[in-house]
């Protein structure tokens, strides 16, 4: 069950930890709460799996990885999750989804991201990734990243409302 | 110019950045070095936009629901619709992509009927359609990235 206080604290955190040497003692003064009980509330969220990472989050463009594509595929309904829990198993893949068909217009149900440092290299992990998957029969698209117009961490709505609450009343 | 240490910080913290009152302090003699040591390191990282945070990454769909939307925009108008979508608070995430549907974002709401009502708001303002593909299942389960820093 997660309480009205872990709102807040999510919403306390997701901009980012201080950078300074008791960190979670600056949370736990935002919020009234103590040092201790904001590093056990977020070690249980963790635990809990709502919070799916606790840690650095790292900019891969900045860091030379400019190329990154999202793949998509149309993988037969019974075999999706077999091939998907295969494809996410490659470390150069990071993110791997299952999403719906949209009929003739776009007919991809399985999608997934490999960052790298050039389209070579990307296109070939991807090879690499179709051959050990089984996927030389599979349809799919390769979709290279251009610009980025909007890059942050997701926003929750109900933490910010929560942190609104938490500041006026 | 990353430094080893920089390097170390930046990929072997992705998972479990340590949930201890010290964690700088933690970091600091795992490493072997001092805690000011990490504390300007972080810092530099951050000012240079190499890390975007040291945070949570929330479970999608845990809180509130979220999906990723795709539009096909004629180059001439892309610019535009893309500032449009990226001024909404909801939306994070947002790039143009080589293909047909050429810009793709992700939408994070407190329920399905804001979702749709972003949604509905988008197409209105810019006069293209919006498909949504939320996610159905997430076979992901080592996250974090590992950067190869050596070349």
């Amino acid at each position: 069950m997660i309480e009205a206080i872990d709102f807040q604290l999510i919403a306390a955190v997701q901009a980012g930890l201080p950078i300074a040497a008791r960190p979670y003692a600056v949370i736990a003064d935002k919020l009234a709460l103590s040092e201790q009980e904001v590093i056990e509330r977020l070690r249980l969220l963790k635990a809990q799996g709502l919070i799916k990472r606790w840690g650095v989050v790292v900019k891969h463009r900045q860091l030379g990885y400019q190329a990154n594509a999202m793949i998509v595929m149309n993988i037969a309904d019974d075999s999706v999750a077999a091939v998907g829990r295969k494809i996410s198993a490659h470390s150069c893949v990071n993110l791997c989804y299952q999403r719906p068909r949209q009929g003739e217009t776009w007919p991809y149900n399985l999608y997934c991201m490999i960052h790298g440092k050039s389209r070579e290299m990307v296109m070939q992990q991807w090879d690499s990734l179709r051959q050990s998957c089984d996927l030389a029969d599979v349809a799919f698209e390769v979709l290279f990243s251009r610009r980025c117009f909007k890059q942050r961490g997701a926003l929750y709505r109900q933490a910010r409302q929560s942190q609104r609450e938490a500041m006026h009343g | 110019m990353l430094t080893t240490l920089h390097k170390q910080l930046l990929n072997n913290y992705q998972q479990d950045f340590p949930l201890s009152p010290t964690p700088y302090l933690d970091i600091a003699e795992q490493l072997g070095v001092s805690e000011a040591e990490v504390l300007t390191a972080f810092q530099a990282l951050s000012e240079q936009q190499m890390i975007s945070r040291i945070g949570p990454v929330i479970a999608p769909n845990s809180i509130g629901c979220s999906a990723l939307v795709a539009m096909a925009v004629p180059d001439y108008d892309l610019e535009w619709v893309a500032e449009v979508i990226s001024a909404y608070p909801e939306v994070n995430h947002n790039y143009e992509r080589e293909n047909r549907f050429n810009l793709w974002f992700v939408l994070v709401a407190d329920h399905e009927q804001q979702l749709q009502a972003v949604i509905a708001d988008i197409e209105a303002k810019t006069g293209y359609q919006a498909m949504l593909l939320p996610m159905l299942a997430d076979y992901f389960i080592n996250l974090g990235f590992e950067l190869n820093l050596h070349d």
